[in-house]
């Protein structure tokens, strides 16, 4: 039996240095020999960079993949999302059917979104197509919220068509990069509030693909109630749910924290539309994570040092619709409630015992398939191998604990690639 | 009983009146026309407008009603000199009739081990077919056929998550007919009106309780939509036949003691205490139309809520239900019931609140909608006091550990964890007695 894990991160979170030591692991710095580094998103790119990055040892592991941004960053996320949409078309599985009016009947997850200034053309014959839309502009690389602005004027926006006329545009600098959205002006309101949903995921290989959700997401509420009005596109109150933001509105409870958890979804969603609409959208829920996955997964590094926890984040319209509007690698360890440190913690935990094996130095080479018992809130989203490996007999039909009172949603029967059994 | 409930009443005015003389504000005045226009336009949003409400306390909480009930006394009532193994030795002193455990597994025999419930056979480790899919067509057909004495006998055994509006609409006997859209609108018109210092207090009451749940906080404005008509709904009065209280009375200004001058205040006779909002909350996972929401929660209140703050000798009373609960305790857990006396901390004390709320803000809301279930199936309050004793039998251990009254709300402070079938059949069908 080898030594202690020795642990180093950048991130001096709590929830994080409190599992490593109850697990008895050994703190050191980055230049010692470590075997576990919790590292922010900006310390991977160096770790991984061509010219400062270092060779990583078998018993070494980190929390990120080297090329996380082509699922974190949202332009490229919507490019990869675009072209597995094309690839699968070409080849003409049956994932890629469309309807009458050319929209992807099971892969239309994302809002229609275009590049700036790149796009900034296509994104005009799209505008006029349906002048009084509203769409939400979005910075590429920050988070929390930030520099995030809605319109419904092309005026608004004048700034990044001036660019897009000048002929060569090959490099976009980081900071002026944004994506514009389709604007979903149609949530789903619950108590008039509108609300998105934050989930977890852990992927642990890309190649065979192998991923899990924490069953304990959360719903986090606008303390405004919502309005389409014209009049209130620019409170931020009244659109954006993260609680960065939320958290300096007059309303913000810091009890509850405006959050609600997902079994509480569920439970309203059931008792009040019914069960099989209710189930049909988590179903949808998992469906959309899974192909996001897939879309990236042949463009990322599956460095086998790496597990990434993803924050994913979902809008859900009033069509019980939900839609894919981010995914972050970084998601907040911050807590801004006592519920929510315990989540966190647990999330952490959690992560840690299917990451690193029995909390010993791990070894990168090992078959990342952990034993059920070890995965505790999580549960089996999609496992490429077993579901190419078993026939049509596996049943994933894994009912959630219930611990959180109602059942959350299955894991999909998800070894076919073929057509989905809940369409 | 009679007496005791109104010398309370008495109180309770008292407590209302010098509030409204202290702050120099009416018990009910006339909107402007312009605050009405105010109002109407943000009916949708009424929890976002947070008028100055540190003035205000709530009329009464339950402990104080507690209080009241531990000092009832029969002055008729002869049961000897001597202390026997009969004596009952928690905090209430008379002597009405409640049920022990065999006729609770007689009344509750649904209940039972061999008998499919929700809220255990449809656990994640028991496949669905064993019962669940079936009572969840048995359910179907009962509302296909509208047959409400059949959902009231189905529900015993739980209602599935799906069915549940619907069944509890259907045994409720509510149905949303046009003329209850428009009472309701009728209501709502009346709160635009006038302003009634009531509304103060029920505005400071969801404030402090629901807005800070992690489960309802969402659902604030409804409340205030349902409570501020609830207190305007004089048709709420015709539930005093059967009640022991009376509504309070007040009188048009200068007129004290002409019967003619006087008017019931609030409207409906029902002044809230701190908690109130808490029986409307659960009910907004249910029902998202105002008006229906409205609807179900004015029958509960009218068949069920109102006997856990009035004083009376019904079985559903309050008083029976925390004699049955000591009653439970004393003979089944002596031990316990001994112990938790000796270091001060009288059982009742501390379930006395879970009871006057029919453990709403409590328990997770889907063991909540549980528990009312059968409530509505068995058209009974007494399964609230059941709970209670189990709970106290679940946590037993940890009781008997704890040396003060503090300890012992500790060890009782968080319910949320609990599964209220599991606890109820245990102690009733499987506990040795």
């Amino acid at each position: 039996m080898a030594g202690k894990v020795k642990w180093v991160t950048d991130i001096e979170k709590s929830v994080l240095i409190n599992n490593f030591e109850k697990r008895g692991w050994i703190q050191v710095t980055e230049n010692e020999d470590w075997n576990f580094y919790w590292m922010s998103v900006q310390t991977i790119r160096n770790v991984f960079s061509v010219e400062t990055g270092y060779r990583l040892s078998d018993d070494q592991i980190v929390n990120h993949f080297p090329n996380h941004y082509e699922l974190t960053r949202k332009d490229l996320m919507v490019k990869n999302i675009k072209r597995y949409r094309k690839e699968l078309e070409k080849e003409g599985s049956p994932l890629a059917e469309k309807d009458e009016n050319g929209k992807y009947l099971y892969l239309d997850f994302v809002p229609v979104t275009y590049m700036l200034p790149a796009d900034y053309n296509l994104f005009v014959e799209e505008f006029r197509k349906s002048p009084s839309s509203t769409w939400i502009m979005k910075p590429c690389g920050k988070a929390q919220g930030k520099g995030i602005f809605l319109i419904n004027k092309l005026s608004q926006i004048k700034k990044w068509s001036r660019d897009s006329k000048t002929s060569s545009f090959v490099t976009q600098s980081t900071k002026e990069a944004y994506v514009i959205s389709l604007y979903i002006n149609n949530p789903l309101l619950i108590g008039g509030r509108k609300f998105d949903l934050r989930l977890y995921v852990l992927v642990s290989t890309y190649r065979p693909l192998r991923c899990y959700m924490y069953k304990l997401g959360f719903c986090r509420f606008c303390t405004v109630k919502y309005t389409p009005s014209t009049s209130e596109l620019d409170n931020m109150f009244v659109h954006l749910t993260n609680v960065a933001i939320q958290k300096h509105g007059e309303d913000y409870n810091h009890i509850h924290g405006g959050k609600w958890t997902v079994s509480n979804l569920r439970l309203y969603l059931e008792s009040t539309r019914g069960k099989e609409v209710t189930s049909k959208l988590f179903d949808e829920i998992h469906w959309i994570i899974v192909q996001s996955l897939k879309a990236v997964a042949p463009v990322m590094n599956n460095d086998k040092h790496c597990f990434e926890c993803y924050g994913y984040d979902i809008i859900i319209d009033d069509k019980l619709k939900p839609w894919l509007i981010e995914v972050n690698a970084s998601p907040s360890l911050t807590s801004s409630t006592a519920n929510d440190r315990i989540l966190k913690y647990n999330l952490i935990n959690d992560t840690l015992n299917i990451a690193v094996p029995n909390g010993e130095i791990p070894d990168c080479k090992w078959n990342k398939s952990p034993p059920k018992e070890v995965l505790g809130n999580y549960e089996i989203l999609y496992d490429e191998e077993l579901a190419q490996g078993d026939g049509a007999d596996r049943e994933l039909r894994s009912r959630q604990g219930q611990s959180q009172g109602p059942k959350g949603g299955r894991s999909r029967d998800s070894g076919r690639t073929v057509l989905t059994t809940w369409k | 009983m009679r007496k005791a409930q109104g010398s309370w009443e008495k109180r309770i005015l008292k407590s209302l009146n010098s509030m409204c003389t202290e702050l120099s504000i009416p018990l009910a005045r006339k909107r402007p026309v312009g605050e009405q226009k105010e109002l109407l336009n943000k009916w949708n949003e009424m929890g976002t407008d947070e008028p100055d409400l540190s003035l205000f306390r709530p009329v009464y909480a339950p402990k104080d009603f507690l209080e009241v009930l531990i000092n009832l006394r029969n002055p008729n009532y002869e049961n000897g000199d001597s202390l026997s193994f009969r004596t009952h030795l928690g905090l209430i002193q008379v002597p009405l009739k409640v049920k022990d455990i065999p006729e609770l597994k007689e009344f509750f025999v649904e209940l039972g081990l061999t008998t499919g419930q929700l809220g255990i056979d449809d656990s994640t480790q028991v496949p669905p077919e064993l019962f669940e899919n079936e009572h969840v067509r048995i359910g179907q057909k009962v509302l296909a056929e509208q047959d409400s004495a059949a959902a009231q006998q189905y529900i015993r055994q739980g209602s599935p998550t799906a069915l549940r509006a619907e069944l509890w609409a259907l045994i409720l006997n509510i149905s949303s007919q046009p003329e209850d859209i428009l009472y309701y609108e009728q209501l709502k018109t009346n709160v635009i009106q006038h302003d009634l210092l009531v509304d103060s207090l029920i505005y400071k009451d969801v404030k402090l309780t629901a807005s800070n749940d992690d489960y309802y906080f969402v659902f604030e404005d409804y409340l205030y939509q349902v409570l501020l008509c609830f207190s305007r709904d004089t048709s709420v009065l015709g539930h005093f036949a059967y009640n022991s209280a009376s509504p309070p009375k007040s009188y048009i200004r200068g007129k004290l003691g002409l019967e003619e001058y006087a008017v019931f205040y609030p409207p409906n006779g029902v002044i809230p205490f701190h908690g109130f909002s808490m029986y409307v909350a659960p009910l907004c996972f249910l029902y998202h139309e105002p008006s229906k929401l409205y609807q179900i929660f004015r029958e509960m209140y009218v068949r069920f809520f109102f006997r856990l703050h009035s004083i009376s000798s019904h079985p559903s009373g309050i008083v029976s239900l925390c004699l049955l609960f000591e009653t439970l305790l004393q003979t089944y857990l002596p031990q316990l019931f001994y112990h938790l006396r000796e270091i001060g901390a009288q059982p009742l004390r501390i379930s006395f609140k879970w009871m006057v709320r029919a453990f709403s803000g409590y328990l997770a809301t889907d063991q909540l909608l549980l528990l009312w279930d059968r409530i509505l199936g068995y058209n009974s309050l007494e399964i609230l006091a059941v709970l209670a004793a189990a709970v106290f039998a679940f946590r037993a251990v940890n009781l008997m550990e704890v040396t003060s009254l503090a300890a012992a709300e500790a060890v009782l402070a968080d319910l949320s964890t609990l599964k209220v079938m599991p606890l109820l059949q245990i102690f009733l069908f499987a506990t040795v007695t």
